[in-house]
């Protein structure tokens, strides 16, 4: 049941703005399913590898500066008295630089702390999100620093016929997350599914046996870390042309918290996990809002979220295949569980 | 086929091997017994080259493969069937399987060897796409065993088959182990059953304290005094 969850829901977003005309709920569905995908890209690596990056908001933000500055283009003096000028060109560039830029910081993250894995990746990319952070309120020639970069220009998709378009509209916007939300969740499906894939679950549930069948844990994880890096690089990318202005906090470590809470409540290690928590947690804000005071509602948020793993302790996901199996077995008995029970 | 001479191997302080010799021909099913911590897994984990080793060589088919590691290992044909968590519980028993051919390409003779083992384990093919970690104690083990055969080993290594299995299912496991040798490939058996492992193997060598303490056929060991006393119950 829960393989279906996912087409049902893109068919359901899909058609959603037919009915949903509010602005607002709009907005809400966008950054919701901008950081669905931060939440996607950070399952990869928590949820299949087992690694937690809880830097992971230094590739959002970074990807979100690149493509930035990509398309206003800047002016920035370097040491020996050089200087690198560049006029500025089409988002849809700077949505490929970024992607490509935070994949490779994905792949030297990895390579330099997968040698020793663990608590070690978890503090190094800390430290990453943090130095990023104050290089982007310090190098104030290149990211304007608090000052932030504003007047970015939206997204732009060559049409055929009509030339690069400009979304300028919720709508449009809406859809482009939608489409790259889909094809994030299209290339995790195909990877986990992969070899690679198998050596990444291999790795996280059970290293010496995986090391012992010829599997490279350093470069199995580095590749984990870098298409992870490079998705979070692209929702990095669509929050800057949506919301048009970034400053230094698109790396505040909130915002990762955010992404595991997604990923821990909708269910790590599953497909479906991050959509369904990215959702919940991402829209449960703009539900309470007009119910509550601000002060009750992160109350209520944090309540709901210790309900949630106090209840369904793997997840969301999880929990709900539990219950379908249980029903499935009732139906018609499995003679797996009759005739061997566990050692 | 193997030989190993003066092996050291430890983990930070201590030394777990103290200088090993011994050697496994070709076709041959060789048994490794000794008590628990005596340094039979870390001899396994040695030669498949996930333990580095201190001192000594190690030799396959006449190769230096002392610091070869375990990539190199299993695609000369060395595979390794670890003891304790045999399995990945999460994954199913194809995938599981599939995690033995990691090094192979994916080619028409892997879908042979798919088939051959599915044919072997009926119970496996039964419950391929069944989370292995709901197999039953044995049928994990058997699953174990398929996916080491999954990569074409010429060696195989067993660390303890029959450890934690119930005593009918243990019989069959040493009925399999035989049957692998049978079949043309080379076995290293490490056992805490010490005597179902000498009355199976063609040559054994006793380990005592990370030292090679006896050598000889499995009958003689059975009839040594010493090893009676110790590992046989009198």
């Amino acid at each position: 049941m829960t393989r279906l969850l996912a087409p049902t829901l893109l068919v359901v977003l899909a058609a959603l703005p037919l009915v949903l005309k509010d602005p607002y709920l709009v907005n809400a569905l966008i950054i919701t399913g901008i950081f669905t995908i931060c939440a996607m890209s950070l399952n990869l690596l928590l949820g299949f590898t087992g690694q937690l990056s809880l830097g992971h908001v230094a590739f959002f933000g970074i990807g979100a500066y690149v493509s930035a500055l990509t398309a206003l283009g800047f002016d920035v003096g370097l040491p020996f008295g050089l200087r690198v000028t560049y006029e500025g060109g089409s988002p849809l560039v700077g949505f490929g630089l970024a992607i490509v830029v935070t994949g490779l910081a994905g792949y030297l993250i990895g390579r330099l702390s997968f040698r020793v894995r663990g608590a070690y990746f978890v503090i190094v990319t800390i430290s990453f999100a943090e130095v990023v952070r104050l290089v982007a309120l310090n190098w104030v020639e290149l990211t304007q620093g608090p000052l932030a970069l504003t007047s970015i220009p939206n997204m732009t998709l060559p049409l055929p016929g009509l030339g690069e378009v400009a979304l300028r509209t919720k709508i449009q916007n809406y859809y482009l997350v939608l489409a790259v939300a889909t094809l994030s969740y299209l290339v995790i499906a195909r990877l986990v599914g992969s070899r690679l894939g198998r050596a990444m679950r291999g790795l996280k549930e059970n290293e010496s046996l995986a090391l012992s069948l010829g599997i490279n844990a350093t470069r199995t994880l580095t590749i984990a870390a870098t298409v992870s890096a490079a998705m979070a690089g692209a929702a990095g990318s669509l929050y800057a042309h949506y919301i048009r202005i970034i400053d230094p906090d698109v790396f505040l470590f909130s915002y990762t918290v955010t992404m595991v809470i997604m990923v821990v409540a909708g269910g790590k290690g599953t497909l479906a996990g991050p959509l369904v928590g990215g959702l919940l947690f991402g829209l449960l804000p703009v539900a309470l809002r007009p119910v509550m005071a601000p002060e009750a509602q992160w109350i209520v948020y944090g309540a709901i979220l210790i309900a949630i793993l106090f209840v369904m302790p793997k997840g969301i996901v999880p929990a709900l295949e539990a219950l379908t199996r249980r029903r499935v077995a009732r139906a018609e008995p499995n003679p797996a569980l009759e005739a061997g029970a566990q050692p | 086929m193997l030989e190993i001479s003066d092996l050291v191997c430890g983990y930070g302080q201590v030394a777990a091997l103290r200088g090993i010799s011994l050697t496994v021909a070709r076709g041959q099913l060789v048994a490794l017994v000794g008590a628990n911590g005596a340094g039979k897994s870390t001899t396994l984990r040695a030669i498949s080259g996930l333990v580095p080793a201190r001192s000594g060589t190690i030799l396959f088919d006449g190769q230096d493969v002392t610091r070869a590691g375990p990539q190199k290992m299993l695609r000369l044909g060395v595979a390794h069937c670890p003891e304790g968590r045999r399995v990945f519980p999460h994954m199913s028993v194809a995938d599981n399987l599939a995690m033995g051919a990691y090094l192979r390409a994916a080619d028409s003779s892997l879908r042979e060897d798919y088939a051959r083992i599915y044919a072997s384990f009926p119970r496996l093919a039964e419950r391929r796409h069944q989370m292995a970690g709901t197999l039953s104690g044995g049928e994990q083990q058997m699953l174990a065993i398929g996916r080491a055969l999954m990569s074409r080993p010429r060696l195989v290594l067993f660390d303890e088959p029959s450890l934690g299995l119930a005593p009918n299912i243990v019989e069959q496991m040493f009925t399999i182990i035989g049957g692998i040798r049978d079949a043309g490939a080379t076995v290293l058996l490490v056992e805490q059953n010490a005597f179902a492992a000498l009355d199976l193997c063609d040559h054994a060598y006793l380990i005592e304290a990370g030292r090679i303490v006896k050598a000889g056929s499995g009958a003689a060991l059975i009839g040594d005094p010493h090893v009676r006393a110790a590992y046989l119950g009198g």
